[in-house]
């Protein structure tokens, strides 16, 4: 790519009308990213014929200060600041037509603590940019400072698992199924067998809101019915995620009032809500003690596809600002898209305090999270007891794992299919801890245990052959190769 | 018939749906521990109500022994003090970022584990405010063993 600046100086730089992007200064190649800016890394495709490093251009004017023609305002402030700067364009590994380009941010471009506000520069206008093809937002760094505008999350990893009292092993959930059409009263039964059989959590789906079968309050009465008479029969602490999800910021500040006014020590949101509604949702979170479960509704409309949209990794960032103690980040083994090596970037992003760039894993930035709660992330979607090995193996201890068909199939009941994940959970923790090779003698290891177990035997049986082999969509453009030496 | 839960049992902590540890098996886990540079604590109760945070140490954290061996014999001692009582291994993790337990499990229990009653008060509308009370501490505390 071309290497020097071509940015118009002095009188010239504002003579009335159309000057290209990369001449009105958002091309600065020399350009050092400072500590304090914050970074965008975009996947760009130009239309035929438009030139990279202009459209690269383009885009740090379009989600800055730009606009399509040159204006004399500009002279009113102190415009070099202000502007973004893209500083390096290079060709994505293996394509013909595809380009990262980062673009540096001015930290005094964004207000403190809105996800609205950074959103709307970053995707604000320049997903519909005509000289482009497609454009995705692939990573971004973080500058500390900003992140300390933030309140993160409500709880973090640390005290939920001190609140639940419930350490050195994922959590097990279920989400009710079928997700549309009980009543109160026979959900609140799949709720109350799925804990005392074993489970921690149990969860409504994205789309229960307050529908003519079960209208919300009902749903919140039986859940915590459930609830309590699960945790008197276990001794063990239960939740189970009451989604209050709802057309105004008023009727969800209801609901959540309800939840815990009964007592429920979680509460869960959609991201469909929008960033805003999050935000919100957190902070009430945070004043009153509560978990808050985000479901990661929608999202496949704009993370999935590699040329256009936004990476999931980004999502993963701004919900950890925004401040959600749980999101769903993929299963690896499941029915939903995930690829092992993309997952671990999604997975280290939420729950590490300093993730080293590693392209591998498709991050590509350093980034300091200077002590934010950290986020548990949650795997669900057609996984079972007999992947346990994989999925401790491929997502470690500090996750919820979500068998919904998992526990509500079992051959012998929802309790017996608590039962058989609960215990499969528990063997396979057992031996990682041991020093076992746990991956080569998961199978064996479950199977052994299914001799004592007869539930985790049956559902064993049931689900043994089911897998989901599907090629990824959304994969690392750069694959973990030895470089020749010369 | 005791509990209603399947196992009939309190589920508290990382292996309640194991067969009961044995010494070897504690072992590993205290290894495990060891390993990841975690101080192990031995705290005893015979209060299982599940807020029931804070069990009684039976001595500190020992953040100094590094050998199994010893660290099961305090186990042992502590059975044979407690026997009729909970007894439960926790690990602390002093690293930035954690400060937190990140290892518990039950490791002796009572002969007999009569569960929880569950009170139900009713209150507006159809709500209920529910209270959980272990049966083991129906008597008072100097006449339980």
């Amino acid at each position: 790519m071309a290497k020097s600046s071509e940015t118009v100086t002095g009188k010239d730089r504002y003579k009335s009308g159309v000057m290209e992007y990369r001449k009105m200064g958002y091309w600065e190649p020399d350009y050092e990213p400072k500590d304090t800016d914050v970074i965008a890394l975009f996947r760009i495709t130009p239309q035929d014929g438009v030139d990279p490093i202009e459209a690269a251009a383009a885009v740090a004017g379009e989600s800055s200060t730009a606009t399509w023609t040159v204006v004399w305002t500009d002279r009113l402030t102190a415009s070099e600041k202000y502007r973004a700067k893209a500083y390096r364009v290079d060709p994505v590994p293996n394509s013909d037509d595809q380009y990262f380009a980062y673009i540096a941010y001015d930290l005094d471009l964004f207000e403190g603590g809105s996800i609205a506000n950074l959103t709307a520069s970053i995707i604000g206008n320049v997903f519909g940019f005509k000289p482009l093809k497609a454009l995705r937002l692939e990573d971004m760094r973080f500058p500390v400072a900003y992140i300390k505008t933030f309140q993160g999350p409500a709880t973090g990893i640390v005290v939920e698992r001190e609140r639940l009292d419930k350490f050195g092993r994922p959590l097990l959930g279920a989400t009710v199924k079928p997700k549309l059409g009980l009543s109160g009263r026979n959900y609140g039964r799949v709720v109350y067998e799925a804990l005392k059989g074993g489970l921690d959590f149990t969860k409504d789906d994205e789309n229960i809101n307050s529908q003519p079968f079960m209208h919300w309050r009902d749903r919140f009465l039986y859940c915590m019915e459930a609830v309590n008479k699960a945790e008197a029969a276990t001794g063990e602490i239960k939740g189970t995620y009451l989604n209050i999800t709802a057309g105004t910021m008023e009727e969800m500040y209801e609901r959540a009032e309800f939840a815990k006014q009964l007592g429920s020590t979680i509460i869960m949101i959609d991201l469909v809500i929008g960033y805003t509604a999050i935000q919100s949702m957190a902070v009430w979170a945070r004043k009153n003690d509560m978990i808050l479960h985000l479901h990661r509704a929608g999202h496949g409309t704009y993370t999935r596809q590699k040329t256009h949209g936004i990476s999931f990794r980004v999502i993963c960032k701004w919900m950890r600002l925004a401040g959600v103690d749980h999101i769903h980040a993929g299963t690896v083994v499941g029915k939903l898209e995930g690829d092992p090596l993309m997952i671990k970037g999604f997975y280290d992003i939420l729950r590490e305090d300093h993730i080293p760039q590693n392209l591998e894993c498709g991050v590509f930035f350093d980034q300091d999270w200077a002590s934010l709660n950290k986020v548990l992330p949650v795997a669900s979607g057609g996984i079972h007891c007999g992947q346990m090995h994989q999925l401790i193996h491929y997502l470690g201890e500090d996750c919820v794992l979500q068998f919904g068909g998992g526990t509500i199939g079992h051959p012998d009941g929802i309790a017996q299919g608590a039962i058989a994940n609960r215990v499969a959970l528990e063997v396979m923790v057992q031996a990682r801890n041991e020093g076992r090779d746990y991956m080569a003698e998961g199978p064996e290891i479950l199977n052994k245990a299914a001799k004592w177990c007869a539930p985790l035997k049956s559902a064993l049986n049931t689900w043994k052959d089911v897998t989901f082999e599907y090629t990824s969509t959304d994969t690392a453009d750069f694959a973990p190769t030895a470089t020749p030496s010369n | 018939m005791a509990m209603s839960n399947p196992g009939n049992r309190v589920t508290q902590g990382q292996f309640s749906f194991l067969p009961d540890l044995t010494d070897e098996q504690i072992t590993l886990q205290i290894k495990y521990a060891l390993s990841n540079d975690w101080a192990v604590n031995i705290e005893y109760t015979d209060d299982p109500h599940p807020r029931n945070t804070y069990w009684e140490m039976y001595g500190l954290p020992m953040f100094d022994l590094k050998d199994p061996a010893g660290i099961l014999m305090e186990i042992n001692e502590c059975r044979k003090t407690f026997p009729n009582m909970y007894i439960r291994i926790t690990a602390f993790d002093n690293t930035h970022g954690w400060e937190a337990p990140r290892m518990s499990y039950i490791v002796n229990r009572p002969p007999s584990e009569p569960g929880f009653k569950l009170h139900r008060q009713a209150r507006d509308g159809r709500t209920q405010g529910y209270t959980t009370e272990p049966y083991a501490t129906d008597k008072p505390e100097g006449e339980r063993s």
